[in-house]
This record gives C-alpha cells, sequence and structure tokens, in this order.
C-alpha cells in the first residue's frame, strides 16, 4: 500500500517478525503478488469491461436487456437463490450430522459430499440424467426443464456449505450449550441464540461460494437442461451469442454476471465482519477465546502433584 | 437449598466415574468437592446440575427428587472451568441471557444486569466482548451470568482452575465474600486441597468414583479416615505402617530408641517455614517442617546425620488406601512462596 498523506487515526501497526520468502524482499514479494494477479486477473478483466462498452453504453444496454437476456439472467439468479437457501439449510444439517452424530458409514458420507466438487460437471450432468432423464429408473423425467436446472445447481454446489460449516461446529465450545441450557435455554433457543450466531460467517462464507459457482455453472446444467429457450441460464445464453458472433453481447452480459457475483461477495464479506465483530475487536489483540480443544491450559501441572 | 445424592452411579464405557456416591450438603453452605483427576467430582457435579443422566441413584435439591428433571429446569447455576462465555456477546449480552429467556422486561433486565456486574466489578465493561477480558474477568462474568437468574444453587466446576496463582487467590477470597453475602448453597470442585480449605466450610474427598470421607477441613485433617485422605488433605510421610505430618516430625541430635537415623539430604528455606529433607536407613525420603528458629537451635547442615522422632502418627491397619504414590515423597507445601519449589513443581 503507498503511504497516504492522510494519518490514519490508529497508529499503523508495527510489521510483525517473521520469516519471508528466501531471498525476496517486501518490494519485490509485492510486485509478484501484483503482477500474477494482474496477469491472471486484472489484465483479462479490463478487457472484458473493454470489449463490452467497445459499441458504446447504448449498445451494451441494448444487449444486456434483450428478452433471451433477461431470461437468462433471471433463471440464473433466481435458480441459485433457490440452490443456496436449500444447501444453505441442508449443508448446515449436513455438516452438524456429520460433526454430532456417530453412525456406521460416517467417513464414506463425509467423502462422497466432495464427490461432486471433484467431478467434471460433464460427468455429474450424465449421472444426473441416468437417474432423473428420460430413462430413469424411477420413472421420474425432470431432465430439459427448469426444476433440472435447480437440481444441477444444487449438486454441484452441495460440499461448499458443508465444508465451510463443518470445522466451526467441530471447534464450537459445547460447554457454550450446556451453560445456556443451564441458564433455561430449550433445545431451540440454544441453537438460534448460541449455535447459529457462531455457525453464521461459516455459513455466509459458503453460500457465497455456492452461489458464485452456481451463477457461471455450465457444464452440468447444459447436457441435463439442454439449453433450451426456457432452461437457458446466462452461461449458455453466452456460448450462444459466442456462436453467432456477437462477442460484445457475450461480453456485455459476462460483466453482468461478473458484477452479482462481486455484489455477493460484498454481501457476504459484511455478514461475516458482523458475525465475527467480537472477533475483532480485541483490544489487546491477544487475547484469543479459548476453543474447545486448544484451550490453554496454564495451570493444569497441578493435576499431576499426586 | 440442601442438595442430597444417593446412590449415584455413573459408567463410561468402561471407566465407573461414579460408584455409588452419596453426599449431604446443607442449605446455605459452601462445600468443595475435592479429589484427584478421574476420581469421579467433576462428573458428580455435573450430574447435579443435569448436564450428567445418572446409570443410578437419585439427586435431590431442598428434598426434592429432581432426576428426571433436564437441566433448565433444575435452577441451577453453573460456572466451567474455561467459562463458557458466549463469544458472540457482549459481557451486558451474557449476563441477561438467562433473564431474556425468560421474557422479563426490559428495563428490569438492565437493572439486574448492572446491579449484578457491580457484585462482580465489571461495571464499565458491560460492551465489551469477552475476548477483550482476562481469564479472572471472564470467570467473573461467567458468575454474574449464573446468578443473574437467581438460582437455587450454584455449582462451580474447577472454576480458577485455568486462571494463573495470583488471580486464583483473589477470586478465592472473593468468592467466599460472596456467598457469605447471598448464602446460596454452593458447590465447587476442585483438585487443590489448599483451595477447598481455604474456600469452604464443608469438604468431600472424592477417589476413584467413591466417597472417601467429608466434614470440616478440621475433621480431615485431624481425624483422616484412611490412607487417601490423609495424604491427599495435608502433607504427609510414611514410616512403615504410620503416618506423620511433617510438622508432627521432631528432629534432635541425639539418638533414644523411638527415633530414627535420616542423613539430611536438602534444606530448602520457604520464607517462614523451613523444610528438611532425609534419607532413612532403608531408603524412604520424609521430610520435616521446622521453624527458623528450631533450624538454627539445631545447626542442622545438608549432608550431617539427625535424629527424627515422630510426636504423633497414624495408622491405618487394614484400611485398603490403594496406591498414594504421594504419601512418602516431599510434597510441595502449601502457601510457600519458594522460587525453587515452584520452579520444580
Amino acid at each position: 500500500m503507498e503511504a497516504g498523506t492522510v494519518q490514519a487515526p490508529s497508529a499503523p501497526r508495527a510489521p510483525r517478525v517473521g520469516i519471508r520468502l528466501p531471498g525476496v524482499s517486501a518490494g519485490l514479494g509485492r510486485g509478484i503478488v501484483v503482477l500474477y494477479l494482474s496477469l491472471l486477473v486484472l489484465l483479462p478483466l479490463a478487457a472484458l469491461a473493454a470489449k463490452s462498452v467497445s459499441l458504446g453504453l447504448g449498445h451494451f444496454w441494448a444487449q444486456v436487456t434483450t428478452p433471451a437476456a433477461i431470461n437468462a439472467l433471471e433463471l440464473t439468479l433466481v435458480a441459485s437463490l433457490i440452490v443456496v437457501i436449500v444447501n444453505g439449510f441442508f449443508g448446515t444439517v449436513l455438516a452438524w450430522i456429520l460433526v454430532r452424530d456417530e453412525f456406521p458409514g460416517k467417513s464414506i458420507v463425509n467423502a462422497v459430499i466432495d464427490l461432486p466438487f471433484a467431478l467434471p460437471t460433464i460427468v455429474a450432468s450424465l449421472i444426473l440424467i441416468e437417474l432423473w432423464g428420460k430413462h430413469s429408473p424411477l420413472g421420474i423425467d425432470i431432465s430439459l426443464s427448469r426444476t433440472a436446472v435447480v437440481v444441477a445447481l444444487m449438486f454441484v454446489t452441495l460440499p461448499f456449505v458443508v465444508r465451510a460449516v463443518q470445522p466451526l461446529l467441530m471447534e464450537m465450545d459445547r460447554e457454550m450449550e450446556e451453560a445456556a441450557a443451564s441458564l433455561g435455554a430449550g433445545g431451540f433457543t440454544i441453537f438460534r441464540r448460541v449455535i447459529f450466531p457462531n455457525l453464521l460467517p461459516g455459513l455466509a462464507a459458503g453460500v457465497a461460494l455456492a452461489f458464485a459457482r452456481a451463477l457461471g455453472e455450465f457444464g452440468s446444467v447444459l447436457l441435463f437442461a439442454g439449453g433450451l429457450a426456457d432452461t437457458q441460464v446466462s452461461s449458455i445464453y453466452i456460448k450462444q451469442l459466442i456462436e453467432q458472433g456477437n462477442e460484445s453481447g457475450a461480453a456485455a452480459v459476462s460483466m453482468v454476471l461478473l458484477a452479482a457475483s462481486l455484489l455477493v461477495l460484498l454481501l457476504v464479506g459484511l455478514i461475516q465482519r458482523w458475525g465475527s465483530r467480537h472477533e475483532r475487536s480485541g483490544g489487546a489483540g491477544l487475547t484469543v477465546m479459548p476453543m474447545s480443544g486448544i484451550e490453554p491450559q496454564p495451570e493444569r501441572e497441578e493435576d499431576e502433584r499426586e | 437449598m440442601g442438595i442430597s445424592v444417593e446412590g449415584a452411579k455413573k459408567s463410561f464405557g468402561d471407566f465407573q466415574a461414579l460408584n455409588d456416591v452419596s453426599i449431604e450438603v446443607p442449605d446455605g453452605s459452601l462445600t468443595a468437592l475435592l479429589g484427584p483427576s478421574g476420581s469421579g467430582k467433576s462428573t458428580l457435579l455435573r450430574a447435579i446440575a443435569g448436564l450428567e443422566a445418572l446409570d443410578g441413584g437419585r439427586v435431590l435439591i431442598d428434598g426434592e427428587d429432581v432426576s428426571k428433571k433436564p437441566t433448565q429446569k433444575r435452577e441451577v447455576g453453573f460456572v466451567f472451568q474455561h467459562y463458557a462465555a458466549f463469544k458472540h456477546m457482549t459481557v451486558y449480552e451474557n449476563v441477561a441471557f438467562g433473564l431474556k429467556i425468560r421474557k422479563q422486561k426490559r428495563d428490569v433486565i438492565a437493572a439486574r444486569v448492572h446491579e449484578l456486574l457491580e457484585l462482580v466489578q465489571l461495571h464499565g465493561l458491560a460492551d465489551r466482548y469477552p475476548s477483550q477480558l482476562s481469564g479472572g474477568q471472564r470467570q467473573r462474568m461467567a458468575l454474574a451470568r449464573a446468578l443473574a437468574v437467581e438460582p437455587q444453587v450454584l455449582l462451580l466446576d474447577e472454576p480458577f482452575g485455568a486462571l494463573d496463582a495470583k488471580v486464583r487467590k483473589d477470586l478465592r477470597t472473593w468468592l467466599r465474600n460472596l456467598h457469605d453475602e447471598m448464602n446460596v448453597t454452593t458447590i465447587f470442585v476442585t483438585h487443590d486441597q489448599e483451595e477447598a480449605m481455604d474456600v469452604a466450610g464443608q469438604l468431600v474427598v472424592m477417589n476413584q468414583g467413591r466417597v472417601e470421607q467429608s466434614g470440616s477441613a478440621d475433621e480431615l485433617y485431624e481425624n483422616p479416615a484412611n490412607e487417601f485422605v490423609m495424604s491427599f488433605v495435608g502433607e504427609v510421610n510414611r514410616l512403615g505402617d504410620a503416618f506423620v505430618r511433617p510438622h508432627d516430625m521432631e528432629v534432635v541430635l541425639d539418638a533414644d530408641e523411638r527415633t530414627e537415623e535420616g542423613l539430611v539430604q536438602r534444606i530448602v528455606a520457604l520464607g517462614f517455614e523451613i523444610r528438611v529433607e532425609f534419607v532413612l536407613g532403608d531408603g524412604t525420603e520424609v521430610w520435616a517442617q521446622l521453624t527458623r528458629a528450631e533450624l538454627q537451635r539445631l545447626e542442622l547442615r545438608e549432608g550431617q546425620i539427625a535424629y527424627l522422632r515422630p510426636v504423633q502418627a497414624k495408622s491405618f491397619n487394614g484400611a485398603s488406601a490403594p496406591d498414594s504414590t504421594g504419601a512418602s515423597t516431599p510434597r510441595r507445601p502449601t502457601g510457600g512462596d519458594g522460587a525453587e519449589v515452584s520452579a520444580a513443581a
């Protein structure tokens, strides 16, 4: 960061003493970060942004407000929203069961959760078609419908919430719940007032990742939902525009998706900040709340006296 | 409200945490459950609170069998060793928690919370989060939180166990004063006999899931029921079948038929008290507690031979106190502030 002319109200924090990458000065390190990010992310983004308005703002607006574009965007946003709400709920439930319950095959379930994440999305698509396609063994064919869009997105975003909430649940101080119970709080109250607020930062992070993934999902939706007029999500619509040679239109719609992603990340960042305000506000900065499992036990040697 | 536990049994897998435990805690008393790790003292406390379901036996609070009642309905205040602070809530919200749940009016809650914060000396810190408090402050907050709902009984599970020695001592005194003021029946768990004797009026000594003895600190010290209690409550030396308190070991320079010969191995000055460690002819290590004046009179030096005469000894014939390894080794004297000893502990 440039040293600004305006003095920050609180004294700048002294850099912490620690090891650096060998042979890399602070300035060089910063340079590497900026260069890498620029080449990989910022420059392509800028190019895309430039392309999207290359034929003027009026053209941009016209491109993103065609009925097909609005349709696709609407479907993408609504489906993604439904998906993160459902997965936000069931992801938390799954994480809960995986952390709190013991049952045979738990480790298998735990491993299976990552499968949708690890699978190539086109394979996910095939899997879903096998079960819920034209030749469904269950006799339920939802392929080529809007429902299929939602199901495909649910499938690929399943791990995000689970994996974000799970570590928080594992680290949670169970005595907090016992304390709440001894103060008269019933199960639901304990969850709402004690457990949930502590899960919120993780839940928000999981939801954000899931939403971002859902916005851009392509492969799994393409085969299973078909990309028909009414099952066309924005990413498929963009591909169609490119195939039609309308590159500036594709860029324009992409910018809208990008803006939506950024907006969600921003919103979630705010929720997380709010949800973890108690951790940031430490005055001394050194008092760390003991969490179960990593509790400091300074006086425990007394135990060994006998 | 008095508390009784009758024939409590609890196992965790193969481990028997409580093996037919019965205790009687009088109304308004301050009682310590004292015992080593794994003696079942915490399990017993948690069973009284309803945080642990008993396999057998029952818990009575004020004569009423509460064994089937959930924690929420037992009206107990519980304080945990590691505070169990609601870390996402401010100090105010922590203390107000129980009152909010009881749907008290906002201004009633505010008045009560501020009164309690005053009591635990945390006024002015109401808007802080637990992460901004020291350990001692967190524990006082936890205490205020437990007291807010005016519990019938107050249960503290090693409340000072995670605090450093100085804070622990302060809080000890403070807890005793608080108890005198509030007069709510209080049970607290500790493995520190000095802490138990300092704070509590009544002690229950537990070992391996059983109650070894209960009574006042004096009774336990003067008339221990068995070897375990004798060695756990206070210091003790073992001479054959006899147990002798270090302050009942007289050190003399001339042998007679009642003395035992010993080599002075080490002399440790702990302020007022002097600890003299001996090795006897058969290799047994014992120690005697002397005053400074006695040491000067005897002019003892490390490496010399002196004679020990037990003034008062106890033996527990047939008493099967299991494996009290502390019996014959010098233990950390209580109340001493000798740097050498604390460093070695």
